[in-house]
């Protein structure tokens, strides 16, 4: 800006200096001091305002930051040094009703990967199987996970480490960036295999479990969680189990460290479930089935409550605990043999002459039989009318005179066929639907299926066609389209054993708070009431001690019993016979055997238990179901121990 | 008796900068104190440091410039070929070659370089008594750029940028024509990209890139900015107050003691800090060209004003990187961040500063 000026004064002042000799070498021109210093002080105001102007700018910076962003910064400051914890709680216990835990949790030390802060994962984990032991399985699981997305931190590569292991990975832990040792909790079933369809189990959670926590607004309480009940009681009852999660405000530093603690909810336990469960009575129930497939479900008429709940084959809960590995996944789904199907209350069957104290009570009730009229069953019952059709009884030949007693005792077909024809098929849906035939016994577990109790309104909505009296025959002795689950029939028969009261059928007794231990019953009182008259109930009781009496159908199971018992034994046909065609066991595959049915409550008298025992493809319900539920009975009454190797239990006598 | 020894100690002092660089100095402990994290043994060891700065600005403050003129060269000299043995036989921190080992310690020659290049222009220019040539300019550049490109090479952009900015400071009071100027900055804007850029080191480059967004790598080149500037920030009008930084405390921001102390002051102090610490630079800085424009001798004036403009250099690089207008390079605070070196040279400085407003009666007579 000076520039001009100055340089003119400059050419002035060179034209009026004289040039000078300096050592007779060198010409120079002289400075003019006082020009020179207006030059610098002019240069050095220059400076001094851009140094005024430089610190303004600073300032205006400043002030953008601290005043106009102050807010934005402020939150970026908060957001880098507190990070919120979940703090995970306890899972509610499961204790069976003689207080045995039969579902805790234990801390354990686990490897876990941190995907996004590791490098290379295949190298990292070869890497790592050198200090500990990295089974192949461990490696599917591992990358199942990977693939299944978790968007946790961190996944585990191995579990439940010992401390030897936990102490040499901790001393190469510089080599592994991105893994680490952490203690978790982890859910043990300790008695296995036994209850398996109770309990079920817990898994990892998944994309679904997510999208239903979110929409049940739950989601908040899960943070951290990463195991949520999947089936069984886990499942049902994950609410309870759950507990609340606590959080924890930590301040950390940039390397993530908490430094301390601002503030902290704790978390909540889960609350404790009491079972009406009898943890040693399901697992010699289950013993007694050994290696046969079928169900059980055994209540406590006064209640309700669930004695035991079996359904063969099982599998081992815990294995699902870690996240199942896709081989033993593999096993369990593809099995013939289903193990993941709970039997009791998704598997129907035909309750076949299971059926027939309920239809004898119906005759009783309607007023449609007398007690003492008897019949005479000449091995068939004839249906006239449509071209006339022969439906036979089990037994060739027949039962001779049968009054309704012996039809009970000696489980008479053709008296059952008469009964039904008489009935019609509307009044035994109405009547016999009271014991919970052909809908969902509302049972504390998901996904029981309702069973079916056939009516003429059911077929035309279903089949639209007529209802013919040929059908009616068939659902006399429980077969044709009468289907119900293991737990349907215990129920039905623990209302026989109440005498009408109906209480609807449960596992958990109690809910035990966890903080405060107060306890919450559920469902003491009977849902509703059967009338029924006396006199028609203890014929029908009295008939069914008597099957297990020398003459009875389950004289066998019943023999030396010290006890008054009641039973009924069914057979279900799995596939259907020929008119003429002998059914013969040793000929029959053995899947398409027939399924072996028995219901009975004991002690006869004063019932402390019903149950209802299935054994799928077993043939005869006196000889393979009956005497498992008399093993079961002498347990429970008399804890008598079963031996530990059940046998085929195939050498029972009477024929049902 | 102790009136004798104090006005022999404070003859060659001025009192007005003394207390600035006072105040500047309790500011910088009191802030070191909270970026070490209450570290009683940091702050005796800046004591030290201040100790033995305060008695090297003593000493200068008792030098007459004239003296400081004859030595000019010589030191020039030496520090020159030190920076050469440092090339050659450096040895290396850090992927940097900075330090030469001498015997028992090792120094860093660089950093006497900011005062000697200064020093050697302002004699240069001083020389004889004769109108300065463009000739005499290129000669000074030169003495200029020499050291700089050795220095630029161990590398340290950082100490090499306050080498230029401290010699262009004495060729442009020195009376460097405008037309020049111009022509230089119209050459050097063409120059950097095509000439300039390719000489840099990656990381020089990364950091350069990262100014400009420093987003682009939050967890590398970019933390430090923006980890500074949400101290900054999150400071507020008033701070958060005294030991209360959390970004400070929290080990978010790095090099807290040192480079960005700033950083740990502004969050704690908030803008009002802030303003009250560039009142006290603004007048450290002023105290200088007050003392610069009444210096005596082309000598001294040309000393003066570089020491005082390099003094206000560091700290609006210091500020600029910390607040994130100007790319992270390793420039200290003045008289505030933590280090013997950084402190030294600057009382140094100060110290001429004085001997220049205190002896000039002296060589007038």
């Amino acid at each position: 800006m000076l520039s001009r000026p100055r340089i003119f004064r400059r050419l002035a002042a060179r034209e009026e200096r004289a040039p000078i000799v300096l050592g007779g070498a060198r010409r120079a021109e002289l400075r003019d001091h006082q020009k020179e210093l207006h030059g610098f002080q002019t240069r050095l105001v220059v400076c001094a305002g851009s140094v005024v102007a430089v610190f303004f700018l600073l300032l205006v910076r400043f002030f953008y930051l601290q005043v106009l962003q102050h807010e934005y910064y402020h939150t970026l400051a908060e957001n880098n040094r507190i990070t919120i914890n979940p703090m995970i709680p306890n899972r509610g216990l499961m204790i069976d009703r003689n207080g045995a835990v039969i579902a805790h949790n234990y801390a354990a030390y686990t490897l876990e990967i941190t995907p996004s802060k590791a490098s290379d994962l295949e190298p990292l984990i070869n890497e790592l199987a050198t200090v500990v032991e990295v089974a192949p399985k461990d490696r599917k699981r591992f990358r199942k996970l990977l693939e299944e997305g978790h968007d946790f931190a961190s996944l585990p590569i191995r579990t439940r480490l010992n401390d030897v292991e936990v102490a040499r990975f901790a001393v190469n832990k510089y080599r592994f960036p991105g893994v680490d040792i952490r203690a978790r909790l982890f859910r043990h079933y300790p008695n296995g295999e036994v209850a398996s369809h109770v309990l079920g189990y817990i898994g990892r959670r998944t994309q679904a479990d997510d999208e239903k926590l979110e929409a049940e607004g739950m989601d908040a309480n899960y943070k951290g969680t990463e195991f949520i009940g999947k089936v069984g009681l886990e499942g049902r009852y994950e609410a309870n189990l759950h507990g609340t999660t606590g959080f924890e405000e930590v301040e950390t530093d940039a390397n993530g460290r908490a430094v301390r603690t601002l503030r902290s909810t704790l978390p909540v336990s889960g609350n404790n479930l009491l079972l009406s469960l009898d943890a040693r009575l399901q697992e010699v129930a289950e013993r007694v089935f050994g290696e046969r497939r079928g169900a059980l479900v055994a209540i406590e008429p006064a209640t309700g409550g669930v004695l035991a709940l079996v359904s063969k084959p099982g599998y081992d809960p815990n294995q699902f605990v870690d996240g199942i590995d896709p081989q033993s996944w593999d096993v369990l789904n593809t099995s013939p043999d289903h193990p993941l199907n709970n039997r009791a209350l998704q598997g129907v069957y035909p309750p076949g002459s299971t059926f027939k104290p309920f239809m004898a009570l119906a005759a009783l009730e309607l007023g449609k039989r007398n007690p003492h009229h008897a019949i005479y069953d000449p091995g068939y019952f004839f249906l006239s009318g449509g071209g006339g059709h022969r439906y036979r009884d089990w037994k060739t030949g027949g039962h001779g005179m049968v009054d309704m007693h012996r039809s009970i005792v000696i489980s008479c077909d053709t008296y059952y066929y008469g009964v039904a024809q008489d009935l019609g098929i509307d009044s035994i849906h109405e009547f016999i639907g009271q014991f919970g035939f052909g809908k969902r016994s509302g049972i504390d577990i998901d996904g029981e299926a309702g069973g079916l109790l056939p009516s003429q309104e059911w077929k035309m909505r279903r089949f639209q066609q007529k209802w013919f009296m040929g059908d009616t025959i068939s659902v006399g002795i429980g077969q044709g389209y009468n289907l119900a689950t293991p737990v349907q029939l215990a129920q039905a028969v623990s209302i026989l054993a109440n005498n009408g009261a109906v209480f609807r059928p449960h596992l958990v007794r109690h809910i035990q708070d966890s903080q405060t231990g107060k306890l919450t019953s559920i469902e003491v009182e009977p849902v509703g009431t059967i009338h029924l008259r006396p006199e028609n109930l203890r014929l029908v009781r009295d008939a069914m001690i008597d099957v297990t009496r020398p003459g009875g159908t389950a004289a066998a199971a019943g023999a030396g019993a010290p006890y008054h018992f009641a039973g009924k034994t069914g057979t279900a046909q799995v596939v259907a016979m020929k008119q003429n065609e002998k059914y013969d066991e040793r000929r029959v595959q053995e899947r398409h055997r027939d399924h072996a049915l028995f219901i009975a409550y004991a002690p006869a008298e004063a019932p402390t238990i019903a149950l209802a025992v299935l054994v799928e493809n077993g043939g005869h319900g006196a000889s393979a179901a009956a005497p498992v539920a008399r093993a079961v009975l002498d347990f429970f009454l008399l804890g008598k121990e079963p031996p530990l190797k059940s046998k085929g239990a195939e050498d029972a006598s009477e024929n049902d | 008796m102790i009136s004798r020894l104090l006005a022999f100690l404070g003859r060659h002092i001025d009192r007005h900068l003394l207390a600035a660089v006072g105040a500047l100095l309790l500011v910088g402990l009191i802030t070191l104190y909270s970026a070490s994290g209450e570290n009683v043994g940091r702050i005796g060891a800046q004591l030290a440091n201040i100790v033995v700065a305060l008695t090297v600005m003593w000493i200068a403050a008792n030098i007459p410039p004239h003296y400081l003129q004859r030595l000019a060269l010589p030191v020039y000299v030496v520090g020159l070929l030190l920076l050469i043995a440092v090339w050659r036989y450096g040895e290396t921190v850090n992927g940097a070659r900075r330090w030469l080992h001498i015997g028992v310690t090792r120094i860093q020659p660089s950093e006497l370089m900011k005062v000697a290049v200064p020093l050697a222009l302002a004699w240069y220019f001083d020389r004889y008594e004769a109108v300065l040539k463009l000739r005499d300019f290129a000669v000074a550049a030169l003495m200029l750029l020499v050291p700089v490109v050795l220095v630029a090479k161990q590398p340290d952009l950082g100490t090499a940028l306050i080498i230029t900015a401290a010699g262009f400071y004495v060729i442009f009071l020195a009376g460097l024509s405008w037309k020049v100027l111009v022509g230089m900055t119209v050459t050097s804007a063409i120059c950097v990209p095509f000439v300039v850029w390719p000489l840099l080191h990656d990381y020089q480059r990364q950091r350069i890139m990262t100014l400009l967004d420093p987003n682009q790598d939050p967890l590398g080149a970019g933390y430090h900015t923006i980890q500074a500037t949400i101290a900054l920030g999150s400071g507020g009008f008033f701070g958060k107050g005294w030991l209360n930084g959390t970004q400070a405390h929290l080990d978010f921001l790095p090099e807290r003691s040192t480079d960005f102390i700033f950083a740990v002051f502004s969050e704690e102090f908030g803008l009002f800090g802030n303003l009250v610490l560039v009142t006290l630079f603004l007048f450290v800085i002023g105290r200088g060209l007050f003392i610069t424009f009444n210096a005596s001798t082309l000598f001294t004036r040309l000393l003066a004003g570089a020491i005082t403009l390099t003094l206000f250099t560091y700290v609006f690089v210091n500020m600029g990187m910390v607040s994130g207008v100007l790319p992270v390079v390793g420039v200290p605070l003045p008289l505030i961040s933590y280090g013997g070196t950084s402190l030294v040279s600057i009382l140094f400085a100060m110290g001429i500063l004085m001997s220049i407003h205190t002896h000039k009666r002296l060589v007038k007579s």
